[in-house]
């Protein structure tokens, strides 16, 4: 379904990705780990067009999307949790998700995708008209993946769901991408929760300074020394 | 959102449209020509507001257009007799046309928030440099209108007038500034200029064209402002790069929106009122006291209280105190 081929990417003269491949298969869930400034962040903006590759090609159902416009990679159906949730404190928590369906083609079928978000998420249906700046940390990650999905994605990007939520929240945060994966949701995972992403996703990639070091399933990587020592400590 | 407006915002809103519309009856020239002012501000700071507030791009030159919408209405009818409302048509395609430039300047090379600001001054610089230098605009001697013959009747048309007529006309300008800004807001572009405002990293994710709604704002802002720079040439018969184009209009244009709250809808027209009327209070008191300097340095207390106690307007506070429901602005 993605296909990313040899990316490289600069923020200036720094490297942020050297050479990145990965694929991605329809249904999956595949986890990125690495750390902090390994280019996972960069990874996810390339692919939804926010920051152009200087060379490399990222393809996706057959369409090359590199250096698309993100309106573009939207529209096919790529959408991003961003980190830090980015969600607009002073609409309300229903506009908010509204504007997750800006594009023509999620537009059209917004209040069926509405009634959907509000099922799996009945406290986003009971704060439907409060300010979502006022929402508690989890909520507001509730609502960031609401929105995403008000754009009927097919491909859905998380950059550090977990990031700044209670303990109690992050279980529920993986419950529901384990939930979207049982539904079909095809699912790019980045966390810095190493083994519960791990545990979840089909398959793995293992990102240092912007390159792509180990690669494999889940399972695999959970039990591989390297992984072990650099990202769980054991 | 469609309880926008209705009840008490609706009363408020035509009781003051009622009183301003009847206000020639009692209101002496001076009394109009202050009021000129005042719905001036407020119009020229909606302007600026649609820019700033509602889409959230910082403008410090909107001065340049002011200058080319009068230069544009004031030129054509000096030269052509061109009447004014067609010279407006120039001067908003030419402020459209400049807006468009610094637009796509800063925004494609991710020129952002100062260096934005930065960029817009220069330009409203280097177009004062450039009109004191230009002939056929009268350069830095000026250019003037030649005011209708005494006792000739109103024309509309080549605005041309008594003051009262100058008085309809802003406030005509001014309620649909007002008509229109409120229909943007609501309509999808106003929802994602907030969401560009708030999170543009987070709108661009969402699929939302933040280059193509940014730049809208521009131009709408920027030929908003340029007629009421037609107005202004009109009214005032006299135009100076210098003065026209100069940074201090800058500032005082956004002023009004500032202390009245950035990105609502009264806020320009509250802004303009307070500041004015805080202009005439401390002349007074200055003449009173007699000594110079008084009333600049009272100024800038009262706005500097203003913003420290009410940093986001007065509108936001008054709205609460008069508890009138709305969803933010």
């Amino acid at each position: 379904m993605l296909d990313v081929r040899d990316l490289d990417l600069f923020y200036g003269d720094a490297q942020a990705l050297d050479g990145v491949s990965l694929q991605v298969a329809e249904g999956e869930v595949v986890a990125i780990i690495g750390a902090n400034g390994a280019g996972k962040t960069s990874l996810i903006r390339a692919i939804a067009g926010m920051k152009k590759p200087a060379r490399g090609t990222i393809t996706f159902d057959g369409h090359d999307i590199t250096g698309r416009v993100s309106s573009i990679i939207c529209d096919l159906g790529v959408a991003q949790v961003a980190e830090g949730r980015q969600i607009f404190p002073s609409m309300s928590v229903a506009e908010n998700l509204e504007m997750g369906a800006v594009l023509p083609r999620a537009r059209t079928k917004r209040k069926e995708t509405l009634e959907r978000c509000y099922e799996m998420f009945p406290k986003l249906k009971v704060r439907s008209d409060q300010a979502a700046g006022t929402l508690s940390g989890g909520e507001q990650q509730m609502l960031a993946i609401g929105r995403c999905l008000m754009g009927q994605p097919r491909l859905m990007m998380f950059d550090e769901p977990s990031l700044g939520l209670a303990p109690a929240v992050v279980g529920e945060m993986f419950k529901i991408i384990k939930e979207l994966h049982a539904q079909g949701m095809t699912v790019i995972l980045v966390e810095q929760n190493v083994s519960a992403s791990l545990k979840l996703a089909d398959r793995g990639y293992v990102l240092e300074n912007g390159r792509v070091v180990l690669s494999g399933t889940g399972a695999g990587l959970l039990n591989d020394d390297g992984v072990r020592q650099a990202y769980l400590g054991l | 959102m469609s309880a926008l407006f209705q009840d008490r915002r609706a009363v408020l809103l035509l009781g003051l449209l009622a009183i301003l519309a009847l206000a020639p009856l009692a209101a002496g020239d001076y009394l109009l020509s202050i009021l000129i002012t005042v719905l001036l501000q407020a119009y020229l700071g909606m302007s600026w507001n649609v820019m700033m507030g509602f889409a959230g791009q910082f403008s410090l030159g909107h001065a340049l257009y002011v200058g080319l919408g009068a230069y544009a209405g004031g030129a054509l009818f000096v030269h052509y007799g061109t009447p004014p409302w067609i010279g407006a048509i120039a001067g908003m395609a030419v402020s459209a046309a400049v807006g468009a430039v610094i637009g796509t300047l800063g925004f494609r090379f991710k020129v952002m928030g100062v260096y934005f600001a930065l960029l817009t001054i220069a330009f409203a610089e280097f177009t004062r440099v450039l009109f004191d230098h230009w002939g056929w605009v009268g350069a830095s001697s000026g250019l003037f209108l030649p005011p209708a013959p005494n006792n000739s009747p109103d024309n509309l048309w080549l605005l041309r007038g008594s003051t009262t007529m100058f008085y309809y006309v802003i406030l005509g300008m001014t309620a649909a500034a007002f008509w229109f800004s409120r229909a943007l807001l609501m309509r999808r572009i106003g929802y994602y200029w907030q969401a560009i405002r708030e999170d543009q990293d987070a709108a661009d994710a969402l699929g939302i064209d933040v280059f193509r709604n940014k730049m809208i704002a521009v131009l709408i802002s920027a030929a908003m402002t340029s007629l009421g720079g037609v107005f202004l040439a009109f009214f005032n018969n006299n135009l100076y790069p210098e003065s026209i184009f100069s940074m201090h209009r800058s500032i005082e244009l956004m002023l009004g929106t500032i202390i009245g709250g950035i990105g609502t809808l009264f806020g320009p027209i509250l802004g303009a009122v307070v500041l004015t009327a805080l202009g005439e209070l401390l002349t007074e008191l200055g003449a009173h006291i007699g000594i110079d300097g008084v009333k600049q340095i009272a100024y800038g207390i009262c706005l500097m209280l203003i913003l420290v106690l009410k940093p986001g307007g007065l509108w936001p506070w008054l709205r609460k105190l008069l508890r009138l429901e709305g969803d933010g602005r």
